[in-house]
């Protein structure tokens, strides 16, 4: 073909159908979110034979019969009825040849849309090594459309690929012949006649694929059916399904299992397993990986390996980001005249330029771990061993990676979360991350420990600081728990998505798919949550430096002691915020200090410390927190004679780091992988309503022991 | 003597008689129909999931998905 085609990747998940898409597109590739929702829509191109093709991978999907967003969108984009896709002119369906009957379930349905198409058989090596032998061109005379067999992994197979899409004329499949029950027949006819040629505009080759999933599914979600003549569809849906019931057929069942009976057939002559039960390798690594005993310890090992490798590897880089945007910093704010433009570039952009790029590491390593364990089909089995543990707390089996996670930073994980395939379990995890101790909130542990918590020794080995540090992650943990709980209780179910999961063969991971995804984490991390997070420093910087303060009242209104910084920062918006809602922060505990303090680590949590130096005027930028623990332990309120910082303001602080959300990367990642505010800003809302109960609990009570 | 999936206590071979309840579609979609026998693997450490082998491929089930798959021995 030498004119240009919309070309659709569509197939079963773990199909190999990414590497097909990598292989052809290479660098040329967008991704992005549907729009309104969360499923990643990846579109690139491809030159074949000089022409430039469209390559749009489709969501994967089990069946056209859609139970799960990604299915619908694959599903409707088909069709040609999803607004945000253009119907394809080919489409090249994805097979796994190890698993042919399941995958060709997919390919009957597609090849009833009567649309141009080739069956690619992948993963032929491994069907080989198997015992599987595949004869396509059998395979090909029985379904009546080009098969392909291919092993994606290998650059031949990729060439061979290209050749056909270069070399084929596009013509339309043929339904098959699979339908021979009389009853479905006349029910899916009945659905057509009665309710979608009048009522619906769905496309012609889609009205007996329609038709039938109606009829075994009886749900009128999607774009089709915003109007009100629903109810009418669905008294003949009742009545089609009526039919085959009277005949004792089933109707949920009867598409399915006629379907597979014609694969049965149409496999008889093509597929041959020549080796039945041997025992694989898969076999035998399940046996161990998935034990009782060796499973879950397993498991915790490889979290243990990958956590530490996070910490270790991801730390000097992010002191070189650091040690790069500071110099950038300070570059800039010599070689500009001091000022406001100064200042906002130096305190506002770079500052939160450099606020992105320093989640880069973690975010690189975790997820090249996870593409590694997820290629190797390891991530099937870890969700396999964990599931009943994490169904018990509200959570799936898939939770636990990005949980995990979150003990190094919230953000990586939430970026994590999006491999549990069911929503209601995805959004509850995201929702419950946060409160992962993450390591931003070790700096102020660090310093509100050494200052106010004794170094007592108890139980004979442990120091009542190393307990209370401990103790700030089991409250974490417990939290999270808890609340996941709660929303467990919450959030409507829904329609229910059935939890069956594949558990693909162990395989190699392919290098170039593993190093590919992870960069795409990065920029989507970049890129996406990038904007949001530099716009909100931006507006954070503006509220910590206006209105701006003349030397001469500095001069005659400052505290004694006190450097113009902090004077600055008590008069700006946000130390003045700061003084409107001190009537609700008091009880905590907390003195205009920690407010201001409070209101900056919105940006951060470890900006916390930063603020405590500058108006405790330390010239060290915290790094060094042995000065500001003496500072903070000695300061006087000058009202009372009170030391400013008890035990229990101590404690009380902890406890609202713990559980408040302050972590503007934190939402920008939230809103971005959920599409919406909504979650961010109930995230925001309910942890922060938290925080304040907690912590007003733990000083009032604190303070009377 | 025909007993559902969730009720099979060791590993073994088994035939599928019939699917029941409300995820039957999704069930027969992933080739688990009436007729094909499906070899039980093992559970996780809780009980569930449960792990079987159905043409060729291998699955993971929790309770209600093997609470109504019917197999005879």
């Amino acid at each position: 073909m030498k004119t240009p085609l919309t070309i659709a990747l569509v197939g079963n998940p773990n199909t190999g159908k990414s590497t097909i898409f990598n292989a052809l597109t290479g660098l040329r590739q967008k991704i992005a979110n549907y729009p309104g929702i969360t499923v990643e829509r990846k579109v690139g191109t491809a030159i074949i034979n000089g022409v430039l093709h469209k390559v749009v991978d489709l969501p994967g999907a089990y069946s056209l019969n859609y139970k799960k967003l990604d299915e619908r969108i694959a599903y409707e984009a088909l069709i040609g009825s999803y607004e945000h896709e253009e119907s394809p002119d080919l489409v090249l369906v994805v097979a796994d040849a190890t698993n042919l009957d399941r995958n060709l379930f997919l390919v009957t349905q597609i090849i009833d849309l009567n649309l141009p198409m080739v069956l690619v058989l992948n993963m032929m090596d491994e069907a080989e090594g198997k015992g599987i032998s595949i004869d396509e061109k059998a395979l090909e005379q029985n379904l009546g459309i080009p098969v392909v067999a291919i092993s994606a992994k290998q650059k031949e197979s990729i060439e061979q690929l290209k050749h056909v899409i270069g070399s084929i004329t596009p013509g339309r499949s043929t339904p098959l012949k699979w339908l021979t029950d009389s009853n479905l027949k006349k029910a899916s006819e009945l659905v057509i006649s009665e309710w979608i040629e009048p009522y619906t505009d769905i496309p012609e080759r889609a009205r007996t694929i329609e038709a039938l999933r109606l009829i075994s599914e009886g749900e009128f979600i999607g774009a089709f059916y915003t109007f009100a003549e629903v109810e009418k569809g669905k008294k003949v849906i009742a009545k089609a399904r009526a039919i085959i019931e009277q005949n004792g057929g089933n109707p949920l069942a009867t598409e399915v299992i006629q379907r597979y009976d014609f694969i049965g057939e149409t496999t008889l002559d093509a597929a041959v397993q020549n080796s039945e039960n041997k025992k694989t390798l898969t076999d035998r690594i399940d046996a161990f990986v998935t034990h009782k005993v060796f499973g879950p310890l397993i498991f915790t090992f490889v979290l243990l390996v990958m956590f530490q490798s996070i910490f270790s590897w991801s730390a000097p880089f992010m002191d070189f980001i650091d040690l790069v945007f500071v110099g950038a910093a300070s570059w800039v704010a010599n070689a500009l005249p001091p000022g406001m433009l100064n200042d906002l570039l130096v305190e506002g952009v770079i500052a939160g330029l450099g606020g992105v790029i320093i989640f880069l590491p973690q975010i690189i390593f975790l997820f090249l771990f996870i593409y590694v364990l997820e290629g190797t089909g390891y991530m099937a089995r870890a969700a396999f061993v964990m599931d009943g543990f994490m169904t018990k707390v509200g959570l799936h089996g898939r939770s636990v990676v990005p949980l995990m996670s979150g003990f190094a930073c919230a953000i990586p994980g939430i970026m994590a979360a999006r491999s549990i395939e069911n929503w209601r379990d995805r959004i509850i995890t995201i929702m419950v991350l946060p409160f992962m101790a993450c390591s931003a909130r070790l700096p102020v542990y660090a310093l509100l420990i050494a200052a106010f918590v004794p170094s007592t020794t108890v139980l004979g080995i442990f120091t009542l600081q190393g307990v209370t540090f401990f103790g700030l992650y089991i409250f974490g943990i417990v939290m999270a728990v808890l609340a996941a709980a709660v929303m467990k209780r919450i959030f409507p179910t829904g329609k229910q998505t059935p939890f069956i999961m594949e558990l693909p063969s162990y395989k190699m991971p392919k290098w170039s798919v593993v190093v590919q995804n992870t960069l795409d984490r990065g920029r989507v991390f970049v890129v996406e949550a990038g904007k949001v997070i530099v716009a909100i420093s931006i507006i954070l910087w503006f509220l910590a430096s206006f209105p701006e303060v003349g030397s001469e009242e500095y001069e005659t209104n400052a505290l004694p002691t006190e450097s113009i910084e902090s004077y600055e920062l008590r008069h700006s918006f946000a130390g003045r915020f700061g003084q409107i809602i001190e009537p609700a922060i008091e009880p905590l505990g907390f003195d205009w200090k920690i407010r201001i303090g409070l209101l900056t680590s919105f940006a951060a949590r470890e900006v916390m410390v930063g603020t405590l130096s500058t108006i405790y005027s330390i010239e060290d930028d915290g790094e060094d927190i042995s000065t500001l623990k003496e500072k903070l332990i000695n300061d006087i309120n000058p009202e009372t004679g009170q030391p400013v910082f008890s035990l229990a303001t101590a404690l009380s602080l902890m406890v609202f780091f713990a559980l408040a959300m302050q972590c503007m990367s934190t939402i920008a990642i939230v809103r971005r992988e959920t599409n919406s505010w909504k979650w961010p800003v109930a995230m925001f809302t309910y942890m922060t309503v938290l925080a304040y109960l907690c912590s007003l609990i733990t000083y009032q009570v604190v303070r009377v022991l | 003597m025909n007993l559902f999936l969730s009720e099979i206590k060791s590993p073994g071979t088994f035939t599928v008689i019939n699917i029941t309840g409300s995820e039957t579609t999704r069930i027969l979609e992933m080739g688990i129909t009436p007729g094909i026998r499906i070899e039980v693997l093992r559970k996780a450490p809780t009980g569930y999931p449960i792990e079987i082998r159905v043409r060729g491929g291998l699955l993971s089930l929790r309770e209600t998905e093997a609470k109504s798959i019917e197999l005879k021995g």
